[in-house]
């Protein structure tokens, strides 16, 4: 609680105090008002302040306004205690909304607790600390374990690990070392590092993360901007209905006035849309906390709206789905051990900067004696022929085997295959191929249990990978052989067939898919530790390169989505309910400040459930 | 241009609805987004006349809410 909650307590208890000393003192008449103003005066003198205020200012339906009225209403009417309880409970209701609202905000706060305080500059061979703004792209800092990586950079020397848990929600430690590439606002865990910085702060992952949560606000969700119109039509609709029920059933049916004008105090209380212009955007807000929680950011409510409608998800293929580099994937050796034929393949391809080679190299991974090799010959288009250990080996595709007379054989394995032989004939054969993500099986699983109607992949790869890849995690529909501006137009058909409030989201990893990721109802791009362009071009950007994100995202907002209907469902049946009930006279004040102040508090409460989506 | 302002003191969900509903009728505001959760106004408006236009901007806060203060 800060200071000015605080202050506002007190003065409630105080009020409370005086109100039950006037309702136990054997008053009448002039005294027993005197007894109750008292109170009403210590616990209502703002609300009555700024009133008069808002009507000097033109600020006619102000709540203050209603308040006013409403209360110095009840007085007129003879109806003290319900005037001061009236005001009491509304003091309560805003209490616990300012403390409420201001939970949510810190405990958001601190889940973007990622800006760094200062880095170690390194200037003429002294350390001095600064603040990260003052250091430039090229300069060299030195983090120490325990602190937070307050610029991008590379790493130039020492070994570490580093906690990216506050940006990706991943709380496995990822190992640095030279050479490496390092993101700002994670936490160097264990070992002093050295880093070159390659980005000013402005620029920063931390900078733009935080630039992004700071605006998610800012585009609303339909459900919000509803709100928002229907509070303005609701309290002047209330207000007029409550002038209405004060004046005709008296002049038109002799009714008695005091009976009516009671009704009437009833709707101006009721009359304040608080609850509702509250609790929705409370909602959307704790949604999005709990995503970045999960290291999932979303740039607006509206955006977590469109996810939980999403029907169609369209994946990219190398990068998304699958790991984007190459791996040895299968050793099918035919007269030697799996590991002679990788030992064979790696040495023939020492010399070589191939791709293929490299995986090669890294499949083995054991220091090349470049002593037992001779002879290396690369052959363009066709592989390498080398002498290792005096013997002839030949290590490339099909047509090398052809040429040096080797009995070759298909793999059934999609991706490179690359054939060995050695002295001529045929030893066996490794299959490189981009790994597919090891969760991106369980990610289509996922996404197809939370009720997505059709999952495709778009890919400029081969149709016989792409189809493998497709079915080996079940995805529904697979194009592939697409040049960029292919997938444009794969996406505008499948946003044909979406239904009318159905979404398409596009998945993809910020590499050359900006236009795909614009195009789409719902742009999420993923692996977005350290790139900026994607963090740019998406709606939503999954920090870390898991696909099953994807699902943990949709449920959230589908709970998101709940939470705000329960919300506007209740607060809007509750009050219609009580306004009914009034106009009939079944109701009194207190139901009238429970559908007000009590509603209001109730949805501030279920939308601060959304906080926890994330777990 | 677009910026964004720190405001101190947005009490009232409403009055946050009241003062994006007012601020977008203001001459020259392309857009205006106020948010109430984080007492943030975001302004989209001409880059000639910005500075006069938030002058606008600041009276319009202070009539709906008079104890709230933009942070320029």
């Amino acid at each position: 609680m800060n200071q000015k909650q605080k202050r506002t307590l007190l003065r409630i208890l105080l009020s409370l105090a005086l109100f039950i000393a006037a309702l136990l003192l054997p008053l009448e008449g002039a005294g027993r008002l005197a007894a109750f103003l008292l109170p009403y005066a210590a616990i209502g003198y703002d609300v009555l302040w700024r009133a008069i205020r808002g009507i000097l200012h033109g600020q006619v339906f102000d709540e203050n306004f209603l308040m006013a009225l409403a209360t110095v209403g009840a007085l007129l009417t003879g109806e003290y205690p319900e005037a001061v309880a009236v005001m009491l409970f509304y003091q309560v209701g805003e209490l616990f909304q300012s403390y409420a609202v201001g939970r949510s905000r810190k405990s958001i706060a601190s889940l973007m607790d990622i800006r760094p305080d200062y880095a170690n500059l390194e200037r003429d061979g002294d350390i001095v600390q600064v603040d990260p703004e003052e250091v430039a792209a090229g300069d060299t800092i030195v983090v120490k374990p325990g602190e937070r990586i307050p610029l991008d950079g590379v790493v130039l020397d020492g070994r570490t690990s580093v906690d990216t848990a506050a940006l990706t929600g991943e709380s496995l430690p990822r190992d640095v070392a030279p050479g490496d590439d390092v993101v700002s606002g994670c936490i160097n865990a264990s070992g002093l590092i050295r880093v070159q910085v390659t980005k000013a702060f402005g620029e920063s992952t931390v900078a733009k993360i935080l630039e992004l949560v700071e605006n998610a606000s800012s585009k609303k969700a339909r459900a919000e901007n509803f709100i928002t119109r229907f509070a303005r039509v609701y309290t002047p609709a209330v207000v007029i209905a409550a002038l209405l029920l004060a004046l005709l059933p008296p002049l038109l049916f002799g009714g008695s006035w005091e009976n009516w004008i009671h009704r009437a105090l009833i709707f101006l209380v009721i009359s304040c849309p608080c609850a509702l212009v509250i609790s929705v955007p409370l909602s959307f807000f704790g949604g999005i906390g709990g995503a970045s929680r999960s290291g999932i950011l979303v740039k607006g409510g509206s955006y977590l709206e469109a996810l939980a409608n999403t029907e169609i998800v369209v994946f990219d293929k190398t990068g998304t789905l699958t790991r984007g580099v190459f791996n040895v994937t299968a050793v099918h050796p035919d007269t030697v051990s799996e590991a002679k034929l990788l030992e064979l393949a790696a040495l023939a391809e020492s010399y070589s900067d191939h791709p293929v080679a490299r995986s090669l190299r890294e499949a083995y991974g054991l220091e090349i004696d470049r002593s037992r090799i001779e002879e290396v010959a690369e052959k363009a288009g066709h592989g390498v022929t080398a002498r290792i250990d005096g013997q002839n080996v030949a290590v490339g595709n099909d047509k090398l085997m052809e040429t040096s007379g080797a009995a070759w054989r298909p793999c059934h394995h999609v991706g490179t295959t690359v054939h060995v032989a050695v002295n001529g004939s045929y030893a066996g054969h490794i299959v490189i191929s981009d790994e597919v993500k090891p969760d991106a099986k369980e990610a289509i699983a996922a996404l197809k249990a939370a009720g997505i109607r059709k999952t495709v992949m778009l890919t400029g790869d081969a149709a016989e990978v792409g189809e493998a890849v497709a079915a080996q995690l079940g995805i529904d529909e697979v194009h592939t052989r697409l040049l960029p501006g292919d997938k444009v137009d794969r996406v505008e058909e499948l946003l044909r067939q979406r239904s009318a409030k159905g979404r398409l989201a596009f998945v993809g990893d910020g590499i050359n898919d900006a236009p795909v990721l614009a195009r789409a109802d719902l742009g999420i791009a993923m692996g977005a530790l350290g790139s900026d362009a994607a963090i740019e071009a998406a709606d939503i950007v999954l920090m870390d390169d898991k696909p099953s994100k994807i699902a943990t995202a949709i449920r959230i907002s589908r709970r998101t989505r709940q939470i705000v209907y329960q919300n506007i469902v209740f607060a809007l049946g509750v009050k219609a309910l009580v306004l009914l009930l009034g106009a009939f006279g079944m109701a009194n004040m207190w139901e009238a400040v429970f559908a007000d102040v009590g509603v209001s508090v109730i949805a501030i409460l279920n939308a601060s459930r959304a906080l926890k989506a994330g777990k | 241009m677009k910026k964004s302002f720190k405001m101190h003191d947005l009490d009232c969900a409403n009055c946050a609805a009241k003062m994006e509903a007012a601020i977008q009728k203001i001459d020259g505001v392309e857009s205006a987004a106020v948010s109430f959760l984080s007492q943030r106004l975001t302004l989209e408006a001409e880059e000639a006349g910005f500075d006069a236009i938030m002058k606008q901007v600041v009276k319009t806060c202070k009539r709906i809410e008079p104890d709230c203060t933009i942070e320029l």
